[in-house]
């Protein structure tokens, strides 16, 4: 798998939903993440990649689509 | 350090139901009791203040230590919601309870004031002497502005809690605290003047979610304890399903986390303070409990304490 298909995997095993969110759709307004979800999103990343995401990178915005979590985790690859 | 020498709370008696706020916000009652845990909180009156309320609260506190308010050397009070700029209600609480000359000072941390409160007094108590720690928050006008806001007004709730701490004894003794702050993010949770609260949800639990496990962690940690051998933890009433999430980070059941949020709402930095009075009510400490109070507020500041009966 790529990191796209890894990321895309876990953002359905946290939200409990097999939809195919679009690349740039925003994953709280398209309502397949709440904020509740987002800890268990960040936690699942960093398990699957193997980092450790700083607190002083837990802007919410890093992780809004597909495309953002890819560009953040790649960026600390 | 010191010892915890008892707590004192006080609720307004009115009552604001889900139903009823959901009616103003065009909402379900249902969606916030989901959202929250909270089916009910109080709201004061236009009679009682920040400082009234905080008053109260002392006053039961003093008696429930068994103290006078002469027997006092300092006062700390705690408050986000103070009506006016300055000064604070600490000087007006000390004048009430008729202790005028001894220091009382304000502590403006929303939500960890108490905690931060506790731990200063913890410090300071062997040159003060008793020390009393309140925390009083009046939310309800804050959160009633218009534009009313669905994701905030439903929340809040007014309350006092006080604690007071003295010179070790044989009682409940602070064993150690961790305090931490970041103003990385002080725009995510905030209350300008004539405002309502302004809070990015998504951003502040992602922090809380992760600081306050970290936090008892690291104070349990220290102190060569583990959080299985802590019989109750008094944490910050903000969010159940936030405290949920904590006490699985910890591997504990959340049964050990006492919740009064049902009733009465996110108190503020006063609500670890009533969460603390209602369980020292019942069941109360034992012999050789271990128990853990957290935080976390706007700032952002947080922190754990640990106390050993």
């Amino acid at each position: 798998m790529d990191n796209r298909e890894r990321i895309l995997a876990i953002v359905r095993k946290v939200s409990k939903n097999t939809a195919l969110p679009d690349t740039d759709e925003s994953l709280f307004d398209s309502g397949l993440l709440d904020s509740f979800a987002l800890p268990d999103l960040v936690s699942e990343l960093e398990r699957e990649f193997g980092l450790k995401i700083p607190d002083s990178d837990l802007n919410p915005r890093k992780f809004e689509s597909l495309t953002r979590i890819q560009n953040y985790i790649e960026s600390r690859m | 350090m010191a010892a915890i020498r008892g707590f004192g709370a006080y609720l307004p008696s009115r009552v604001v139901s889900n139903a009823e706020l959901g009616a103003l916000l065009d909402c379900e009652a249902g969606w916030i009791l989901d959202v929250s845990g909270i089916e009910e909180r109080r709201y004061a009156d236009d009679e009682e203040s920040v400082a009234s309320m905080g008053v109260f609260a002392a006053e039961q506190c003093l008696q429930n230590a068994g103290l006078q308010a002469s027997d006092l050397g300092m006062i700390l009070v705690s408050s986000g919601s103070s009506e006016r700029r300055f000064p604070g209600p600490a000087s007006a609480i000390a004048h009430t309870l008729k202790v005028d000359g001894i220091p009382a000072l304000d502590l403006p941390l929303a939500s960890a004031g108490s905690l931060f409160g506790i731990a200063l007094a913890a410090t300071l108590s062997p040159v003060h002497g008793n020390i009393l720690v309140i925390a009083s928050e009046k939310m309800s006008p804050i959160v009633s502005r218009q534009p009313l806001e669905r994701g905030v007004a439903p929340l809040f709730g007014d309350g006092a809690g006080a604690c007071l701490i003295g010179p070790e004894d044989n009682a409940v003794k602070i064993a150690d605290a961790v305090l931490h702050s970041d103003g990385a993010f002080a725009a995510d949770l905030r209350l300008e003047f004539d405002a309502s609260v302004e809070m990015n949800g998504r951003s502040v639990i992602l922090q809380a979610s992760r600081k306050i496990p970290s936090a008892i962690a690291e104070l349990l940690e220290r102190n060569g304890k583990s959080a299985a051998e802590v019989k109750v933890f008094l944490m910050h009433q903000a969010n159940q399903n936030l405290m949920d999430r904590v006490a699985r980070a910890l591997h504990v059941d959340a049964a050990r986390f006492y919740s009064n949020i049902r009733r009465y709402g996110n108190t503020s930095s006063a609500s670890m303070l009533i969460a603390a009075a209602e369980w020292w009510s019942n069941p109360g400490p034992r012999a050789g409990d271990l128990i853990c109070f957290a935080t976390f507020g706007a700032g952002f500041h947080w922190g754990a304490l640990l106390a050993l009966v």
